[in-house]
């Protein structure tokens, strides 16, 4: 199946357009489906427990839109053809939707809404050595970054504007790893396997120098297929929109650092710094 | 001046002489963001005199560019969060603070000025004929901030060791 000449003539034949419509529709129905679920959630839980934090329901809702805004509708048609639009989609799908949907921490929720037993099962798979694997920080930078590496210095990039299947994976591939990454990076939902902020701190400077390098490359070095404007442009895009996005990160991380090492008296140093020089 | 007034002051100091390094760190940090950010705000893109990207940038300048650009973004932030957790402490020291700043602001410019324009040619200050005059007052003035920030450090040293004398001696 062709996308590609589905929306290069996508007034010609209705199949051709059919064509078009059908990866986007499967792209959005896991979206469809984890906005209806994450609704349904809050509605039930909030009978039995105390109210689910609204702005976690705002960071969901505004998540999925960024995600849908990605694979579905005008710009998902224009970044069939144009890669500056690919860029826009892809820093919505692969890091803004991510960091969202993160934020409103759907494991909680789940954890808060499932039967006793279930839970249980939920976070042994949490504790398991796959969910150890996928969520380690430079486990994630490899499936994010050198996700992004791979899909835009080889073929790749070509190879999937002509096959559907190619497509929906990669695209799906893209706001996973996205979103294993931010979960790798920062803590909103339990983690049974914890990382120092010192450690996730490195692991995330390296990935921010993968992803510019990156688009700094892309920018001399176009994928197959993509004119030299529309690169130098999608370049720009991937490197300060990521510059952006990747400044919310850093400051969560901080702040959740700051919080994490408040100081638990009124003056914990001095006091026990007078301390030690009383007993000398 | 009354016992308490005293004590008080006795106390700030030994804070600041507990968080002295931490106070250069939080400075040195920010300073580093500061300046890449200045690089970035007025050099690319108010006057455009830098190039996103130059067709003689080596490999390995975008690589150290990378690097460089995703660490001094994380340290602007993670300066101004380690700034705000010395002050809730008590432990700020402004001049210790400021000779880290002065030294890791001259230290990156330094080294953006000489290795990364020059060595790895990166890109040029300004696309001009004379582009040796730019490279000599880039440089130069990152060696005065440098030389400015070690001093600041030198000194802030020195009365620090003094705290520790003068708060070992009261015991």
């Amino acid at each position: 199946m062709n996308i590609h000449s589905g929306v290069h003539h996508v007034d010609e034949t209705s199949i051709d357009h059919v064509a078009a419509i059908f990866p986007q529709l499967l792209l959005s129905l896991p979206f469809f489906i984890l906005f209806i679920m994450y609704i349904s959630a809050v509605i039930f839980t909030n009978r039995r427990y105390k109210p689910w934090p609204l702005y976690r329901t705002v960071c969901w809702v505004l998540g999925i839109l960024c995600a849908l805004l990605a694979v579905v509708g005008p710009l998902a048609n224009r970044a069939l053809v144009d890669f500056t639009a690919h860029m826009m989609s892809h820093l919505l799908l692969g890091m803004l939707a991510p960091l969202l949907m993160a934020i409103a921490a759907p494991v909680t929720l789940l954890l808060r809404t499932l039967r006793t037993s279930w839970a249980r099962g939920l976070s042994r798979f949490l504790k398991s050595w796959l969910s150890r694997i996928y969520t380690h920080p430079i486990v994630a930078t490899f499936l994010n970054i050198g996700g992004l590496w791979v899909l835009y210095t080889t073929d790749l990039y070509s190879l999937m504007h002509e096959s559907t299947l190619l497509h929906v994976i990669i695209h799906l591939h893209v706001f996973i790893a996205g979103y294993l990454f931010t979960v790798s990076i920062i803590y909103f939902d339990p983690v049974f396997h914890r990382k120092s902020f010192l450690y996730r701190a490195t692991v995330l400077i390296i990935a921010l120098a993968g992803h510019g390098i990156l688009s700094k490359y892309l920018y001399a070095h176009p994928p197959a297929g993509v004119p030299p404007e529309q690169a130098e442009l999608g370049s720009m895009i991937m490197y300060y929109g990521g510059d952006l996005i990747d400044a919310i990160i850093i400051f969560l991380l901080c702040l959740q650092w700051f919080r994490a090492t408040k100081p638990r008296a009124a003056e914990p140093w001095a006091a026990e710094k007078q301390r030690a020089f009383h007993n000398q | 001046m009354t016992a308490e007034n005293s004590n008080e002051k006795n106390s700030v100091s030994i804070n600041r002489s507990v968080q002295s390094s931490r106070n250069v760190w939080s400075g040195l940090l920010f300073g580093m963001g500061l300046v890449a950010f200045i690089d970035e705000a007025v050099f690319h893109q108010l006057l455009h005199w830098h190039h996103f990207y130059d067709k003689s940038t080596t490999d390995i300048g975008l690589v150290s560019d990378g690097l460089f650009h995703a660490f001094s973004w994380f340290a602007t932030i993670a300066g101004l969060f380690l700034f705000a957790d010395i002050r809730r402490r008590n432990g700020f020291w402004l001049a210790r603070w400021m000779g880290g700043l002065l030294l890791g602001a001259g230290g990156f410019q330094l080294y953006d000025g000489t290795i990364q324009h020059k060595l790895m040619r990166l890109h040029q200050i300004r696309y001009v004929e004379n582009v040796i005059v730019y490279d000599i007052v880039w440089n130069i003035s990152a060696l005065v901030l440098l030389i400015v920030g070690i001093y600041l450090i030198i000194i802030t040293n020195k009365k620090n060791q003094k705290v520790e004398v003068t708060s070992n001696e009261h015991s």
